[in-house]
């Protein structure tokens, strides 16, 4: 019986299994193999030793993700809370309308902000009209971050929401009854409860945030690179897939330490007692 | 008497006024109908049929019965990579000049059979036989032209004749620049005056240092981009291809175009067939469909590049008809052609091109008064790790300090609450 359970099991997960070595596992293994070959593949230590000059554009896009997930935080924190405070009714529509602009394509949505970011574009064209001199905004980093926060915006608003909208109340309750008052319910139950949703809602910006490439080319005019823009080269004007590689597996590396460490921290937190 | 039939009809054949010219029998062509031809081309590059224009594909598959499976690639780079990695099987593909000699150089071209291509004879002999097909074996041109300096007359106080003017402060933040790296490096090696086929290693550093001080202004790197942005005013200056110019100018007349007295890339692009065809006669009854006149008439308007084609350029009917910026006179202004480079020599290049995309500019070891006035090398000292980067290393630093701290905090407090 356990044996036909468990074969059963196997067969249903069999197609993400294909799917999975497929699409995931295979292409890691070229990504390894093409980062410590040569391109006519013989084995080298080479592309690793490149690396190094490429420090810097990884820092940055590092610290642009860090930023553009704190924001990201900050804001869909509270905004998951109110959501989830509302009728059911009422935050179908709103979840509907953070999914909205996941509706049309990543990059239209990028080019969009192109025009509304430009000195001659619509922003600056509304504030002229109101007497106000126009504000340098596109090519800067500030508009690379606001691009990045604009798009991966969703993926942090809806993690924490599925979490917070299946809250245990009973806790909030015995909060209250505790003589909490609504500080203390939001400091004391809600944030410790929500957590595993804003963890994964960090992983879920994080991530492409740090390996983003079309962003910052677009509103940051190309005038600094993010890591994501040197592999994009690599692969698609260089032909040097070897190097691309290698950066792409020290990318990779880096943020499953990032992962790991947080992951850990997140374990610890969740044994507390707050 | 059979035999006599046959030459005959075959004579007949030969005759028959087939309305290509092409010289492969009737009967071959006809043969060809309900196969497919794949093409790959530049983005924006055929006559589409939008605004009344001719559809050409469109004519083609009415024309012949072959089906065209029509992809487009937006650089060379692109093309090459894309083709390089397999998975994909074109017939027909028109890369430029440099792509070309590099692809032949690596047997990715078939021979065309000129006979084929008879409509070849309308190209003249000033673009045959150039450095990158010196035999005229593997490629028929489709367009040529050369890289200018695009400028808004109402944002520039003179108009500008040097590829410095790229380099002005004055217009800081109005700059555009080449998103790729082999026509960046052409207008930096155009002010040094070196070959843009170079290969010593010191002068691509040379080149790429001076690519770098052109940060001090902070350009833009942009590709496609560079119309929205020319078109709309957002930005002063702008080297690019002069065809493309001539579309922006009809959106905003305050453009004009200069070709600069350093002297400025010549470019063919070219048809070619793709090593492993399968449908080699198709591939070249489409070249030849692209040569004759009406055709390339349709195409060259479209596109607004300069036309290789005699009955063309010298159609006075034709729009750009002795048109100043497509057709100069020949020898106004110095030109360069690209060839492939080495390996080596195009990895360096790929390498360099990485740094000036990261270089961030610092007063301490610039070297913009080297290159543009009478000043000393700065003093580069070669380190990756900028005042920018280290400040990166700062902000990470507090960040992970700040949430070690957390985690530190929360951690006593728990052995502290455990205790009591």
């Amino acid at each position: 019986m356990s044996n036909r359970s468990s074969l059963g099991s196997k067969l249903i997960a069999a197609p993400y299994i294909v799917w999975s070595v497929l699409f995931i596992v295979a292409p890691l293994i070229f990504v390894v193999y093409y980062s410590f070959t040569t391109a006519d593949g013989s084995f080298t230590l080479a592309n690793m030793q490149e690396l190094g000059k490429y420090a810097p554009t990884f820092l940055r896009s590092i610290w642009f993700g860090i930023v553009a997930t704190l924001i990201c935080l900050v804001i869909a924190f509270p905004l998951a809370y109110f959501i989830s405070q509302k009728t059911d009714k009422v935050q179908r529509t709103l979840v509907m309308l953070v999914m909205l602009p996941m509706w049309m394509s990543f990059l239209i949505r990028t080019y969009s902000w192109m025009a509304l970011l430009q000195d001659t574009g619509i922003i600056n064209g509304f504030l002229s009209k109101l007497g106000i001199d126009p504000v340098h905004m596109i090519n800067t980093p500030g508009a690379v971050i606001l691009g990045m926060v604009y798009n991966f915006l969703p993926y942090m608003i809806m993690p924490i929401y599925s979490v917070m909208a299946k809250l245990d109340y009973s806790m909030v309750e015995a909060c209250q009854d505790l003589g909490g008052n609504r500080l203390t319910v939001v400091r004391r139950c809600i944030i410790p409860m929500s957590m595993p949703g804003v963890i994964s809602g960090i992983t879920m910006v994080f991530v492409p945030s740090v390996s983003t490439f079309y962003i910052s080319q677009k509103l940051g005019g190309g005038s600094f690179d993010l890591i994501g823009d040197v592999i994009e080269r690599q692969f698609q004007q260089s032909y040097n897939y070897n190097l691309g590689a290698a950066i792409s597996l020290v990318l990779m590396v880096l943020i499953l330490i990032c992962m790991a460490v947080m992951n850990r921290f997140t374990e610890e937190e969740e044994g507390m007692v707050i | 008497m059979k035999k006599l039939f046959a030459l005959l009809l075959a004579v007949a054949f030969v005759m028959m006024p087939v309305a290509s010219g092409f010289a492969a029998e009737a009967d071959e062509i006809e043969a060809l109908r309900g196969t497919t031809l794949y093409v790959y081309n530049w983005g924006e590059y055929i006559s589409d049929g939008a605004d009344g224009s001719l559809d050409v594909i469109r004519e083609f598959e009415n024309r012949y019965g072959i089906d065209v499976v029509y992809d487009t690639f937006d650089n060379n780079e692109t093309m090459y990579s894309k083709l390089k990695s397999g998975g994909v099987t074109y017939d027909i593909v028109i890369p430029s000049d440099y792509m070309i000699e590099r692809m032949i150089a690596e047997d990715m071209l078939e021979k065309l059979d000129y006979s084929n291509i008879p409509n070849y004879k309308y190209i003249p002999e000033k673009y045959r036989m150039l450095g990158h097909d010196p035999k005229d074996q593997y490629s028929v041109p489709y367009t040529v032209g050369m890289v200018g300096l695009i400028y808004n007359k109402t944002m520039v106080s003179e108009a500008p004749t040097s590829w410095k003017a790229l380099w002005d402060k004055n217009l800081t933040g109005g700059i555009l620049m080449f998103n790729n790296p082999r026509d960046a490096f052409a207008i930096a090696q155009s002010i040094l005056g070196m070959d843009y086929n170079m290969e010593s290693e010191t002068a691509w550093k040379v080149a790429a240092e001076l690519l770098k001080e052109q940060k001090v202004v902070s350009p833009s790197y942009v590709s496609d981009e560079v119309f929205n942005m020319m078109e709309a005013g957002e930005a002063a200056l702008a080297p690019y291809y002069a065809g493309d110019f001539l579309s922006m100018q009809e959106n905003n007349p305050d453009l004009d175009l200069v070709y600069p007295d350093e002297g400025v890339n010549f470019f063919v692009d070219s048809m070619c067939i793709l090593k492993g065809t399968q449908n080699k006669l198709a591939a070249e009854l489409f070249i030849n469909y692209m040569l004759e006149p009406e055709i390339a008439l349709a195409n060259a308007e479209y596109i607004c590049y300069a036309s290789p084609h005699t009955e063309v350029y010298s159609n006075p009917e034709y729009s750009y008809y002795e048109n100043e910026i497509l057709y100069p006179e020949d020898g106004r202004f110095k030109t360069q052609n690209f060839l492939n480079l080495k390996p080596e020599t195009l990895a360096l290049m790929s390498s360099l091109w990485d740094d000036v995309k990261n270089h961030i500019p610092d007063s301490d070891s610039s070297n913009y008064d080297f290159f543009f006035g009478d000043g000393e090398l700065g003093k580069a000292d070669g380190t990756v790790m900028t005042p920018e980067a280290w400040s990166y290393v700062v902000y990470i630093g507090i960040f992970v300090a700040i949430c070690l701290a957390y985690v530190i905090f929360r951690y006593a407090r728990k052995k502290y609450r455990e205790k009591v």
